[in-house]
């Protein structure tokens, strides 16, 4: 094992990571946005969860061929429910009240979600993303199976050939990087939380059960 | 200002609106009231198209507002409503900044509209600006609510229900606030309430609405005297004003904590006293404790650079009115409703003052008589 | 062309799919057992659980390839290696909302429970357990569609199931194969889904149908 598999690892991932959000929040502001796609969006992107990777990766292979840019799809189509399903129910939730208010008060659609519903989804959004990369860690080891590299090549190679000690040496790395984005990325999120619910005061809550 | 012509509103089966006209002039403070269900609601939303009637036009100015841009006319129409809706990702000046910045105002101009809307209501700049809605107390939030429908000027204000959810005290300084903030700018304010204490305290004109219908539209003065039906009336109390052992004199509305000063007292002195209690203007009394006169901050403000006067003494007029304890309170009243004066101040014979009456407490006195001691 | 393929290998997608499917079942009943017993006890000690849930958490980290692979290297090429890791992955989920959806059973049922003279057991049965249940099938489904999924690295250690074909199909560049993996495997998956949520609605008491999620 060494440091560039580790790294070739962590690349695969962040890179499929931010492909996942580049797509998958629009997909998600398109669910909320538009009603008639939304049903369609929200059971395809749980579909594409329901495939088994390697057989997902199996078919992409099919058309991109083995390799990294195979790995990436599959990873960012595998990892798109929680950032979609996230980004459509931060939206939803974002309280009746404050759409009302900016739309009376002259916001376009636009500048509605842009200045008002993204910023107080983004919590739950970001909740979302964690989910996606602590995934993608550990399902990017099927990467090496269609020539992605990465991890997991020291890992079935081991298994091959009964090699503990490199099994081992190979999950413990992995394992560590899922738990420290795990961790690192919660840590993010409480803070984001607490400031948000800092944010709703007492005052106001009372205001919004009266009505 | 603001004219409706037949404007009706169904859902389904339900008429909301039943074909409703009226017109509020410029400047005006209208008040629409009525029990829940009566469409008073739905009527203000029409205003900023909200809710788009099914029938029937309206105008603000010359202007049929379906043909504007709904867009463009919101950003016109400042909106208050009762859950205060501030953003909480935004800090007070962002969101009183809101509209201005929608229309692309400079950044520098924004700050500064931001200073002086602050100022007005006695939120100094640089305490306040950069702070959060949730370190703010409930009447702080509706006020920056207020300030945020007022930040681009707009010549119409909406009012839902704005001071709903606030506590009493809160509420009644957020009346007079609002009263004269609207006095000094010159709305026109299309305000919803179901509380008539606040209806006769603030409005211009009243109009009571009643299951999509006007019934009555007429000044605080004239509904309290004339009510145009039963329901009306039982929304200013129980029974007929007329029949209660109601408050005989001008000493029964009394309002005692008064800012006061003394003739000799110096301009400074004075600017911070009226800022300290939230005020605009002073009873100021002469040494031997009798009436003197007020003195207003816009005379104060209005004097001219480099001028050597001291003390409030030039400043003084003697044109706001004036009772005496014992004076008929339907005098009394008159003579608050009929100028402009915020109050009417109220002497003992000996031109001691006794304190002075205003709306609030006039609305104030009527609901203890009423219903008893209420607050 | 799909028509001639179907002909050659419909025996072993057929095959494939009976013993695919055994695996999922068999180690998902075990987890579902394994998983609800642990649920309760640890709802009735709410304090190890701040301890053991994250410890698990953690674990589940491990990717499911090691752990079939080192199970095999001990265990050698048996069904049983195959159920056993399943199983091991499936107990998280279900473990997890068992004890979320016990310990959020809003207090005042419990104590009327109790005040109606229930034992701690019956108020967990009569009580606890049915307002816990559509959470806790929420974490079945979840878990009936990773194991589908897992399920696949079966044939990594050469115990078939519908990984069998699509690692043919990969390593031999056969897509029509890795197709007649995946495609099952992923029906499989919806259908399993499909039908526990259609018990978890049954689950669902009936005066909380409305605004259960």
């Amino acid at each position: 094992m060494t440091v560039t598999m580790v790294l070739d690892h962590l690349l695969i991932v962040v890179l499929a990571v931010l492909c996942t959000i580049v797509v998958g929040v629009p997909v998600g502001i398109c669910a909320y946005c538009f009603p008639l796609v939304r049903k369609p969006i929200l059971w395809a992107v749980e579909v594409l969860q329901t495939i088994p990777v390697l057989a997902l990766l199996g078919i992409i292979m099919v058309f991109l061929g083995g390799g990294k840019p195979t790995v990436i799809l599959g990873l960012l189509l595998y990892s798109l429910l929680p950032v979609v399903l996230n980004t459509y129910v931060g939206l939803s939730e974002v309280d009746p009240v404050l759409k009302e208010v900016s739309t009376g008060m002259g916001m376009t659609r636009r500048n509605r979600l842009l200045l008002v519903e993204l910023p107080l989804a983004f919590p739950l959004i970001f909740t979302g993303i964690r989910i996606a990369t602590v995934t993608a860690i550990g399902v990017a080891v099927f990467a090496a199976s269609v020539g992605g590299g990465g991890l997991g090549g020291i890992i079935t190679r081991g298994i091959k050939t009964g090699d503990m000690p490199q099994i081992i040496g190979g999950t413990l790395v992995l394992m560590a990087m899922a738990v420290g984005f795990d961790m690192g990325m919660a840590w993010i999120e409480r803070r984001m939380k607490e400031q948000r619910m800092k944010r709703s005061t007492p005052e106001q809550k009372k205001g919004m059960e009266e009505v | 200002m603001i004219r409706f012509e037949n404007v009706r509103k169904s859902y389904g089966d339900k008429q909301v609106l039943k074909g409703i006209s009226f017109h509020i002039d410029e400047g005006e403070l209208a008040v629409l009231i009525g029990p829940s269900g009566c469409g008073k609601t739905t009527t203000l939303k029409t205003i900023n198209r909200l809710i788009e009637p099914d029938e029937g036009r309206i105008y603000i100015g010359n202007e049929d507002i379906a043909t504007t841009d709904p867009v463009k006319l919101r950003r016109n129409i400042g909106y208050v409503i009762q859950q205060i809706g501030l953003f909480p990702n935004m800090n007070v000046e962002q969101n009183i900044c809101v509209v201005p910045h929608l229309l692309k105002y400079e950044k520098r101009k924004m700050r500064e509209r931001t200073h002086e809307l602050l100022e007005m209501v006695g939120m100094p700049y640089d305490e306040y600006a950069h702070k959060y809605p949730h370190e703010l107390s409930g009447g702080q939030q509706q006020r920056i609510g207020v300030l945020r429908a007022l930040a681009a000027s707009p010549p119409v204000v909406l009012m839902d229900e704005p001071f709903g959810a606030l506590d009493p005290v809160t509420r009644a300084t957020l009346q007079d606030e609002v009263r004269n903030l609207q006095k000094k700018l010159k709305k026109t304010i299309v305000f919803v309430t179901h509380d008539m204490n606040e209806a006769l305290n603030m409005a211009d004109k009243i109009i009571f609405m009643e299951q999509g219908e006007i019934v009555q539209m007429a000044p605080p003065g004239e509904m309290l005297e004339h009510p145009a039906s039963d329901l009306i009336r039982s929304f200013m109390g129980k029974r007929s004003i007329a029949e209660q052992a109601m408050p005989q004199t001008a000493a029964d509305f009394l309002r005692q904590n008064v800012s006061t000063t003394y003739i000799d007292a110096r301009i400074r002195e004075s600017v911070e006293l009226m800022a300290r209690r939230n005020v605009d203007t002073l009873v100021v009394m002469n040494r031997d404790e009798t009436y003197a006169g007020i003195v207003s901050i816009a005379d104060i403000n209005r004097m001219e650079k480099g001028s050597t006067i001291q003390t409030v003494e030039p400043l003084l007029r003697q044109s706001n009115p004036v009772s005496y304890v014992d004076e008929d309170a339907h005098v009394c009243f008159e003579k608050l409703l009929s100028g402009d004066a915020n109050y009417v101040v109220v002497l003992r014979h000996d031109n001691t003052l006794a304190g002075i009456v205003t709306k609030t407490s006039i609305a104030k006195a009527l609901a203890d008589a009423v219903w008893g001691d209420t607050v | 062309m799909i028509l001639h393929f179907l002909e050659l290998y419909w025996r072993r997608i057929v095959t494939a799919f009976g013993v695919h499917l055994v695996y999922v079942l068999v180690s998902v009943a075990i987890a579902f057992v394994i998983a609800l017993a642990l649920g309760i006890l640890l709802s009735r000690m709410p304090r190890w659980a701040n301890v053991i849930l994250p410890v698990l958490s953690v674990l589940q980290t491990i990717p499911g390839i090691v752990f079939i692979g080192v199970l095999f290297l001990y265990n050698g090429m048996v069904p049983s290696t195959v159920i056993f890791a399943l199983a091991t992955y499936a107990v998280f989920p279900i473990l997890k909302n068992t004890f979320v959806g016990l310990i959020e059973v809003p207090a005042h049922y419990k104590e009327a429970a109790q005040g109606c003279g229930m034992s701690p057991l019956q108020v967990l049965w009569h009580i606890e357990l049915p307002l816990a249940m559509p959470v806790i099938f929420s974490g079945l489904r979840m878990s009936t569609v990773y194991t589908v999924s897992w399920a696949v690295l079966a044939a990594m250690i050469g115990l078939g199931g519908l990984g069998d074909l699509i690692y043919s199909g990969i390593s031999s560049n056969n897509n029509m194969l890795t197709l007649a993996g995946a495609i099952p495997a992923a029906v499989m998956a919806m259908l399993l889904s499909w039908v526990i949520e259609l018990l978890r609605r049954r689950v669902i008491p009936r005066s909380l149908r409305r605004d259960a999620s």
